[in-house]
């Protein structure tokens, strides 16, 4: 990473303001090899976040649009492209402007190749642990492991826990994985090698008294809340936050005697409990909170070192320092898909961190020779169902992909086919962030179909909603992702529309942000009038309907190829000069 | 501890019952002060009709424990408490429903100040906790959002 001397000083300054000066800051090593990085500090953790199952290598575009308002404009992660590049003095052009920024993607993809898979993975993971000494290091995973491909589908994660346990993950915590009955989760958890944890999920108080397990009855911790490992000399706190709205963004009826929530006041007083009776050489957090969240709650509860963030599926190059009342927190994002793999070397003394150096790095298939032994595990995984994962469906005509705040070209192709198969007028997608990306000219394949639909509430639903359902569903939406308060957030992006067109003002406030609402041909939407309309993962009872992926690979076989030329995208309002956004 | 939480909770469901029999007893039964508190449409209404036309200071010293986002409006889980001294009285209420005023308590002396209850919130609004202490009345209010659901990850 070239850095110039301006922004090195400039992030000198951030961090020399919250008492803490990186070690080397951002220098590159001199060396052209990414993965060079030597030896500081006294230990070495590493960080994986939202792998979303995908055990083979990928493409994966990182976002043009990722909105930040309020005190988050301008803010990490909420830069894109240029913006990006400047803010952390990263060359344009480079390797690693290419892994962290969507500029000239497709170009800079077949140049740079594929990213991720397990295999791939492992080999980096090993080579950052024997350089360092093992007996130092730890691996963590921010959890959405055991979702988002066909084999962890039909596996029911435990082809992802085996992976996990072959990569050697030492702690994790979960979001997509309570999308699993609870049977199903404890029996992978018994299957995990590692340990899983969480402050933020207890059991209900009614299911307890009819005699629901739990980690701890007395407190109600369906998990173990944090764990301690010893690592050389020193001891390390490792604290879980799982996904704090599961059961309201995804189905409450899989783990209906399990609450979530963010918790912060428990938080403080795990920390404080921590520090005081266990005396850690450092406590770190593995979070699936979301990066803002996490900044917010890094304000809110001091005593935690390090937080190892997920769920927004940021890939922010380094930690954003935020002081807090007794010091200050860390706060980094390790992106998805299995793309980076976060590496921190910290110096420890006086029950905290003296000094860090941290490195996103880009998991580069083409550089990482892939490890035997995972190879050979994912083949044996694939086999049974390879001849349905590769089926051909249709060839790509333009890049496609998912990430962005309001639409993406594949997201438009599931709205396409929902409309078109079930008949409807309006169609809805959810705005995940997962779902790898396709280049033009690649063949689609049913692989690629369940990247970007796979789960285990997959159905269908077409049934008559009026206008004002319409707008509302927008509205909530936009407010789960607009919210001033970051703690009122829940993450992903906004909800995608087919046959419905409309004007968002990200900055105004709930129930005032959306309008102009109007049909594929022009015609306004009118509140009380009923519309047909088509969609899928119904969070609150199962949908009648065929599973979506279904419905898409019905669509691609006869459309043969398929193009987006151009993105269904609201008309934005007061939003000029957000360094968030990049529609060029 | 010698017992287990679920033994415990089989121990007081007897006395809970109890209680329970005392919430259904007849409205009339009830002091009349709560009834017009109770049956107040208006948030204001509510709050003078159960403190009279007392000043209200805002307080960091309450500390209002509930969901940013609720699980289930149905069944808001909140736990309320205070470090003011003297605290006489702890009142809960949201303009969210048609009959802002949930719940009241009377803080008895040497009863620790700490009250939890689940609650119906028809709407994302406020939760507005009112304490009263030595004739002084002290306010905070904490949002908590009621969503339709579905469309995140």
């Amino acid at each position: 990473m070239n850095l110039s001397r301006r922004e090195f000083l400039r992030i000198l300054g951030f961090a020399g303001a919250a008492g803490l000066l990186p070690a080397q800051a951002l220098a590159e090593t001199g060396s052209s090899d990414i993965y060079n990085l030597g030896r500081s500090g006294d230990i070495r953790l590493m960080h994986i976040t939202d792998t979303h199952a995908q055990l083979m290598p990928i493409y994966y575009r990182e976002p043009s649009l990722n909105l930040g308002l309020g005190q988050a404009y301008g803010r990490p992660p909420h830069l894109v492209t240029g913006s990006l590049l400047k803010y952390y003095g990263i060359s344009p052009n480079s390797k690693l402007a290419h892994a962290y920024t969507p500029v000239n993607y497709v170009d800079a993809a077949q140049r740079f190749g594929k990213v991720g898979g397990f295999a791939h993975l492992k080999t980096l993971v090993d080579r950052m642990r024997g350089e360092y000494g093992s007996e130092k290091t730890l691996l963590l995973d921010g959890g959405d492991t055991w979702q988002g491909s066909g084999t962890a589908f039909w596996n029911r994660g435990m082809d992802m826990v085996e992976a996990c346990n072959l990569l050697g993950v030492d702690v994790m915590t979960g979001h997509w994985e309570f999308t699993y009955l609870e049977e199903e989760v404890r029996k992978n958890l018994a299957a995990f090698k590692g340990d899983f944890v969480a402050q933020n999920v207890r059991v209900k108080e009614d299911a307890l008294f009819n005699g629901a397990k739990a980690y701890d009855e007395n407190t109600g911790h369906t998990f173990r809340p944090f764990v301690i490992r010893t690592l050389g000399k020193h001891r390390i706190a490792v604290i879980g936050q799982a996904f704090p709205y599961t059961p309201i963004a995804n189905p409450a009826r899989f783990i209906p005697d399990w609450t979530f929530g963010i918790n912060s006041s428990d938080m403080q007083q795990l920390v404080d409990e921590v520090r005081a009776k266990e005396k850690p050489d450092a406590v770190v957090l593995i979070s699936h909170n979301g990066m803002d969240v996490d900044v917010k709650l890094a304000q809110v509860v001091s005593g935690i070192d390090v937080i190892f963030g997920g769920h927004t599926h940021d890939g922010v190059p380094q930690p954003f320092v935020v002081p807090n009342a007794k010091g200050r927190t860390l706060v980094t994002n390790a992106g998805s898909n299995g793309k980076f793999l976060g590496v921190i070397d910290l110096k420890l003394g006086n029950g905290g961190v003296s000094e860090f150096r941290y490195r996103l790095l880009p998991v580069f298939a083409n550089e990482l020779p892939a490890h035997k032994g995972m190879q050979a595990f994912i083949d044996k995984t694939r086999a049974p169902y390879l001849q349905k994962l590769q089926e051909p469906l249709a060839t790509a005509g333009s890049l496609l992909y998912r990430r962005g705040n309001f639409d993406g070209p594949f997201d438009q192709i599931i709205c396409d086919a929902l409309r078109q198969r079930n008949d409807a007028q309006i169609s809805l997608s959810p705005g995940f962030r997962w779902g790898t990306s396709i280049l033009p000219g690649q063949t689609i394949t049913m692989e690629h179909v369940f990247d970007q639909t796979c789960m285990t509430y997959p159905e269908t639903y077409v049934r008559d909603m009026t206008g004002q359902d319409l707008k509302n569903i927008l509205e909530d939406v936009a407010d789960n992702l607009f919210n001033p308060d970051p703690f009122y957030q829940q993450g992903g992006d906004m909800v995608r529309t087919g046959g419905l067109s409309y004007r968002i003002d990200p900055t105004a406030s709930m129930g005032k942000r959306v309008d102009n609402l109007r049909l594929l041909d022009g015609a306004p939407l009118e509140a009380s009038k009923n519309y047909r309309v088509a969609g899928w993962a119904t969070v609150g009872a199962k949908s009648p309907g065929e599973p979506v992926w279904d419905t898409v690979a019905a669509y691609l076989k006869e459309k043969k190829v398929i193009e987006v030329k151009k993105l269904n995208m609201p008309e934005l309002k007061n939003l000029s000069n957000n360094p968030g956004i990049d529609l060029s | 501890m010698g017992i287990s939480r679920r033994d415990f909770c089989k121990t007081i469901a007897g006395s809970a019952a109890s209680l329970a029999m005392l919430a259904v007893m007849p409205g009339r039964l009830l002091a009349t002060w709560s009834e017009k508190a109770f049956a107040a449409s208006k948030l204001d209404d509510a709050i003078t009709a159960k403190f009279g036309s007392l000043p209200i200071e805002e307080s960091s010293a309450i500390m209002i424990k509930a969901p940013e986002i609720a699980e289930n409006g149905a069944f808001v889980p909140v736990t309320v408490s205070t470090t003011i001294p003297g605290a006489s009285s702890i009142a809960i209420f949201t303009p969210a429903n048609f009959s802002p005023m949930v719940a009241s308590f009377d803080v008895m002396p040497r009863m620790k100040p700490e009250v939890s209850l689940r609650m119906r919130m028809a709407k994302t609004d406020n939760l507005v906790v009112i304490v009263q202490a030595g004739g002084k009345l002290y306010r905070t209010v904490r949002e908590v959002k009621v969503t339709i659901g579905g469309c995140g990850g």
